[in-house]
């Protein structure tokens, strides 16, 4: 029985993964569900919208590279976010101009919307590819590890190893300050406010005099930022493939779903439940079943509940779980 | 111009087109095209059923086309010896004992007051039922993989002529949408989409990893095939004989002619699907569909049960793919579910759905046919569209190899281009409804 080396191997394999993924996620979740609340559809386009803006955040991070610029131990993807979080602002309202507006001018039903945003989606996904290629991309520099497995064993003198790299404590520490800006723009500003009282009832917003195509633009160009932060932080933790971003489209719907459609805050809790019941399920448990039990009991198998391959089952379980006892969500969405 | 001859005129050049590729490029490539044209064509009327008919948004094309692939494998593929004695019960019994797990869960659910005590009942009976299915279904999954894995591995199939695959492809499909149906539909709209999303991707990786039911990525290679081999043909005298006639060499012959047996054995399939749908779309039913789709609400006051009819023609439409899905594996020969993509099993059959007239078959079939051969062809027209952009550049200069590297993402953007293009200008499509 040895009680901390069980909580480190916990935290090491489970609790700082799944926190680091639950933020990305959370930031993801948080996109669509503001577009949902306020140009009222799914948007199936935010995946490649997060692979787009990583996209520009990664030719900029090489090109700073080239220069010899660096953050020291921080990435250098850092410095290169805000023009990437600029070149994805203006595809998006590019898009919203060209393709958007005009449905939103006819009043198109919400499903339409969405079939539009599969267009789009095609179109960004190509582009992606047509700039960067289809394969894999590594743009990550500086220090890796905060606390290295070596470095946690020589500290603490513990069997079991914990490693924090710098890719989770900025994913993080990023997705800890953009929400807190983000709660602060939208409870305490006067465009935030406008932004939520156009969310709550459309009517009653215009007839206060609320400009609905400024709401529109603003939450563009939020989302865009989220999009690109959540797209490039993900790269950074694992990797930029286009092809992943199109796959993490089923959790971060399951994370704004599960949440409530169009509350922030059932956003972000979502993307936790997501990300710790992915990591929780599909994580072999032998490791820490070890520690905590007598030695004979020690178990031969994995312990593990599911074979990683199917994360996306864990997912889609919790969201059908939701959806039938409760479909607005945990903190209860809109129903349109 | 009337409709009719609107119509005939837009078939008249989808078939200029095909013919076309086969002048221009071979006449296999045009075949090829055919092909897997008369399986989109079913895919897309399936489709149509959902969306024109009923307005029900299915993301989830691709899980329901490779179930059909997978009902090809479990019908036409020998039994493997030895796999069925080995583990055979063990993962039936297994998987009827999960099944009962579930079934035990909602009768619990339902039979038990609502309290604290229903919610531990029930998550005491999940978790030891999912632990005795892992106890019983784990070593006989091991006991089957092990039956010769280089070569099978798997439990093997039923033994039967591949065409039977191709219903069983559809009841597979209509089983599993059943089930998606029962619990999405009667929600709002985005939920079914969001549901069939995730459901696609859930086959698609219960295939991939499940190697006793087909091997999963390992492939099942070497299909039965409603048609005879190449080879066998090329060996027929009289075969080469007949070719010789009509002046074609005995190997180009024999690809040609297979290729021609299986489009007509698609032609069959998609005529009757097509009748069937004709029929459907103008009987009272589909009357009633149309009027559902465009007023939920006053259908309901009508008396329709607006979510049971959703149910039924959300099953028909999945179906449908399923055929297809079969269908395609059979040509294909082999079942390869890494092959799978979103992209190309979902999202495409819907540019084929909006651009051909989506609430019109024969709109359905025209796209189905149209965008199959744009798929196809645009990846050649790209590759020579950017011979021409960068011939003036260097050669070697980076950009110019990236350019003509980049072709074959063409298809992506082209695919999206038309769909929104379709969307706004013509949002009825080619062959609008009436």
């Amino acid at each position: 029985m040895d009680f901390l080396n069980a909580l480190v191997a916990f935290a090491n394999f489970v609790f700082i993964p799944a926190t680091a993924y639950g933020a990305q996620l959370a930031l993801g979740a948080l996109g669509v569900t503001l577009i949902y609340g306020i140009l009222r559809f799914s948007n199936f386009a935010h995946g490649d919208t997060m692979a787009f803006g990583a996209m520009v955040t990664i030719l900029f991070t090489w090109l700073f590279q080239s220069w010899g610029i660096s953050l020291g131990p921080l990435p250098t993807a850092l410095l290169a976010l805000p023009f990437g979080i600029l070149g994805c602002m203006a595809l998006v309202l590019f898009t919203d101009r060209v393709v958007y507006k005009f449905y939103r001018e006819q009043k198109a039903k919400p499903v339409i919307l969405v079939i539009v945003s599969l267009g789009v989606m095609f179109i960004m996904n190509g582009l992606v590819r047509f700039i960067i290629g289809p394969n894999d991309q590594r743009f990550a520099d500086g220090e890796r590890f905060i606390i290295s497995v070596r470095e946690f064993k020589a500290l603490t003198g513990l069997k079991e190893g914990l490693a924090f790299k710098t890719t989770q404590g900025i994913t993080i520490v990023t997705a800890i300050i953009v929400v807190i800006a983000l709660f602060w723009f939208l409870n305490r500003t006067r465009t935030g406010k406008s932004m939520r009282a156009y969310s709550d009832n459309e009517d009653l917003a215009l007839l206060s005099g609320i400009n609905p195509e400024k709401v529109v633009m603003i939450t563009w160009l939020i989302v865009a930022a989220l999009a690109t932060i959540a797209g490039t932080l993900y790269g950074l933790d694992k990797s930029f493939k286009p092809f992943i971003y199109l796959q993490l489209l089923l959790p971060v719907f399951a994370s704004a779903i599960v949440g409530g459609l169009g509350s922030p805050v059932g956003a972000i809790a979502g993307g936790f439940v997501i990300a710790f019941s992915e990591v929780m399920i599909t994580y072999a448990w032998k490791k820490v079943a070890t520690y905590v039990v007598p030695e004979a009991w020690a178990p031969d198998s994995l312990v593990q509940l599911l074979s990683t391959d199917y994360k996306f089952a864990v997912s889609f379980v919790i969201l059908i779980i939701v959806l039938l006892f409760r479909p607005t969500g945990l903190f209860a969405g809109k129903s349109v | 111009m009337t409709d009719t001859n609107r119509n005939i005129l837009y078939f008249v050049l989808v078939g200029l087109l095909i013919l076309s590729t086969g002048v221009l490029y071979s006449w296999n490539t045009a075949l090829f095209v055919l092909n897997f044209g008369l399986i989109s064509a079913v895919m897309s009327l399936g489709v149509n059923l959902q969306w024109g008919f009923a307005g029900l948004f299915n993301v989830g094309i691709m899980g329901f086309v490779a179930l059909g692939g997978l009902a090809t494998v479990l019908v036409s593929m020998p039994a493997t010896p030895g796999a069925w004695s080995a583990g055979g019960v063990g993962v039936i019994g297994g998987l009827l004992m999960g099944a009962a797990t579930v079934v035990a869960a909602v009768v619990l659910y339902a039979k038990m007051q609502a309290g604290r005590m229903r919610g531990l009942a029930i998550f005491a009976l999940l978790v030891v039922g999912f632990f005795v299915y892992r106890s019983v279904f784990d070593p006989a999954v091991a006991r089957i993989e092990a039956v010769d894995p280089a070569f099978l591995g798997y439990l093997g199939g039923l033994n039967l002529p591949v065409v039977v695959a191709w219903p069983v492809g559809g009841l597979l499909a209509a089983a599993v949408a059943w089930m998606i149906g029962k619990t999405a539909l009667g929600l709002r709209s985005d939920y079914l989409a969001i549901a069939t999303l995730g459901i696609s991707e859930i086959i698609i990786a219960v295939m991939k990893n499940e190697d006793w039911m087909a091997r999963g990525v390992k492939n099942v290679v070497g299909l039965p095939r409603p048609a005879p081999y190449e080879i066998d043909l090329q060996n027929d005298a009289g075969f080469v004989e007949t070719a010789a006639s009509f002046g074609l060499d005995p190997v180009t012959a024999s690809t040609l002619w297979v290729k021609v047996i299986y489009a007509g054995l698609f032609s069959v399939v998609l005529i009757v699907l097509f009748i069937l749908a004709q029929r459907a779309l103008h009987s009272p039913w589909g009357r009633m569909m149309r009027a559902i789709r465009d007023n939920e609400f006053a259908a309901e006051a009508m008396g329709k049960h607006v979510t049971a009819r959703h149910l039924q023609v959300f099953v028909l439409g999945s179906a449908v793919c399923g055929i297809a899905g079969a269908m395609m594996t059979t040509l294909d020969g082999q079942l390869t579910p890494g092959t799978y993509q979103p992209l190309r099993f979902t999202f495409l059959i819907w540019v084929m759905v909006i651009v051909g007239g989506s609430g019109n078959n024969l709109g359905a079939v025209l796209g189905g046919f149209l965008i199959w051969w744009l798929w196809v062809m645009v990846e050649p027209m790209g590759n020579a569209l950017m011979y021409y952009v960068t011939y003036f550049m260097p050669d070697g200069s980076g950009l110019k190899e990236h350019l003509l590297d980049s072709t074959a993402h063409m298809r992506l953007l082209t695919m999206g281009l038309v769909l929104l293009l379709v969307l706004r200008f013509s949002p009825r499509g080619l062959i609008p409804e009436k």
